[in-house]
């Protein structure tokens, strides 16, 4: 217990937590900070191009191993599978429509690049070490949950458009997973020379852009949060926090079964317990427009996000530690 | 000057749509469009805007064509099926042009 205190005090004075919480403190101030959307968009996909890099890098000279393949393996079982314990877990708590609760299932499913990329700077500053190819692993977890949630939803709605090739070449070509990807290929043909090219770009300004991304992240999370007073209930607020324990324990079960080293657990953990809002919310904009976005932003934008930053990241790191020991 | 008539169709659709929407408009026949952004609004769903934004499923775009009247109907006919079950607004407005054969 003392070291989740003394973790989460050490995550919650973190400059990318603080810069969070500025932002979504501010938003719901209603202050006028703002991000035009060019500079959003430049400092995600410059995110995407270093952390993508770098886990290739880190993994170049490696190899294919069996625990690459049973975490690729795992990753996608966890995606398919986990819109179904949301939707359970929504049909339960909350009083949600079928295909609200599938919407909102295929988000917890997946996963948020940025709660990654932000649970994995903290690792790096607590000392603890991952495996670069959880990179590939967060890759493969986008798409497999929103197949899922399609199949829930095409059993409740018969009108639903369902998958067609259009959509599913979306899903796998967004830019996010290209750039991600891209870049992990790149890093693991250049390796550590690769790396101490490009290092003074991709490394030392990294955590910089990132609080000023959270910075921006907390606005959005923030003003997404005040302009959907009503559309969600307390209940699903609860989902909210709920359903990513639920994915951390299961992602924590995974990394156990397939013997993950301490730092990739965590990360595994965090990938479980994410929740999407860039590429899921776009195929169920396409897919299901009858769904209700205002749900499934705020939560997963509005609760979940705010909540794996400053409580679940740590609370993970705490019980990984426990359980694999540092 | 000799001015045509023709109809300016102008559709706001949610941006996620908007490559599905111009294919819809060239398999129609229409010989050209333009896809203007739109910075925020408000509507049923309350306010929105795009600043700071990062995602795709967020943000409406503007596509606007001018088509010859005896046109506008099959281009409203392509565009309905798609529109009608999604966030959008289409206007149609008189106006005329210079060159006729453009459209």
């Amino acid at each position: 217990m003392e070291q989740l205190f003394s973790l989460a005090q050490q995550n919650l004075l973190s400059p990318i937590i603080l810069f969070f919480a500025l932002g979504f403190s501010v938003a719901i101030a209603k202050s006028d900070l703002n991000f035009p959307e060019a500079i959003a968009k430049g400092m995600s996909l410059y995110l995407l191009f270093a952390i993508g890099f770098k886990g290739g890098a880190s993994l170049s000279g490696y190899g294919i191993d069996l625990q690459l393949i049973l975490s690729l393996l795992s990753g996608i079982i966890l995606s398919a599978t986990l819109p179904f314990l949301a939707f359970v877990l929504l049909r339960i708590l909350t009083k949600m429509s079928a295909i609200d609760a599938a919407a909102v299932a295929a988000h917890y499913g997946s996963i948020s690049i940025v709660t990654f990329v932000a649970a994995s700077s903290i690792l790096e500053i607590q000392g603890i070490s991952y495996d670069g190819y959880m990179v590939a692993v967060a890759a493969t977890m986008e798409a497999p949950a929103i197949i899922s949630a399609l199949w829930l939803i095409s059993r409740k709605n018969k009108a639903s458009k369902g998958l067609d090739g259009e959509l599913m070449r979306e899903i796998l070509l967004n830019g996010s997973i290209v750039l991600l990807i891209g870049s992990f290929f790149i890093g693991l043909i250049t390796g550590k020379d690769g790396l101490s090219e490009i290092s003074p770009f991709i490394s030392a300004p990294f955590k910089g852009v990132l609080c000023l991304f959270l910075l921006d992240m907390g606005l959005v999370a923030g003003r997404g949060l005040m302009n959907a007073k009503g559309a969600v209930s307390g209940r699903s607020v609860l989902f909210g926090v709920l359903m990513p324990l639920a994915g951390a324990t299961i992602g924590l079960i995974f990394a156990l079964v397939i013997g993950l080293p301490l730092g990739s657990t965590v990360l595994l953990m965090v990938l479980s317990a994410s929740a999407s809002y860039i590429a899921v919310p776009a195929a169920m904009r396409v897919a299901v427009p009858e769904a209700n976005p205002a749900i499934y932003l705020t939560l997963s934008l509005g609760v979940t996000f705010p909540f794996n930053l400053t409580v679940g990241i740590p609370l993970y790191v705490t019980i990984a530690t426990a359980v694999i020991g540092a | 000057m000799e001015m045509h008539e023709a109809k300016r169709v102008e559709i706001i659709i949610e941006k996620i749509m908007e490559n599905r929407l111009t294919d819809l408009l060239i398999e129609a026949g229409v010989k050209g469009f333009s896809v203007l952004p739109v910075s925020g609004g408000s509507g049923s769903s309350g306010h929105w805007s795009r600043e700071g934004q990062i995602s795709r499923a967020q943000g409406m775009s503007a596509v606007v064509c001018l088509v010859k009247p005896e046109r506008l109907e099959k281009t409203l006919d392509a565009i309905f099926p798609m529109l009608d079950r999604h966030i959008g607004v289409v206007s149609v407005t008189d106006t005329k042009v210079m060159r006729a054969e453009l459209f």
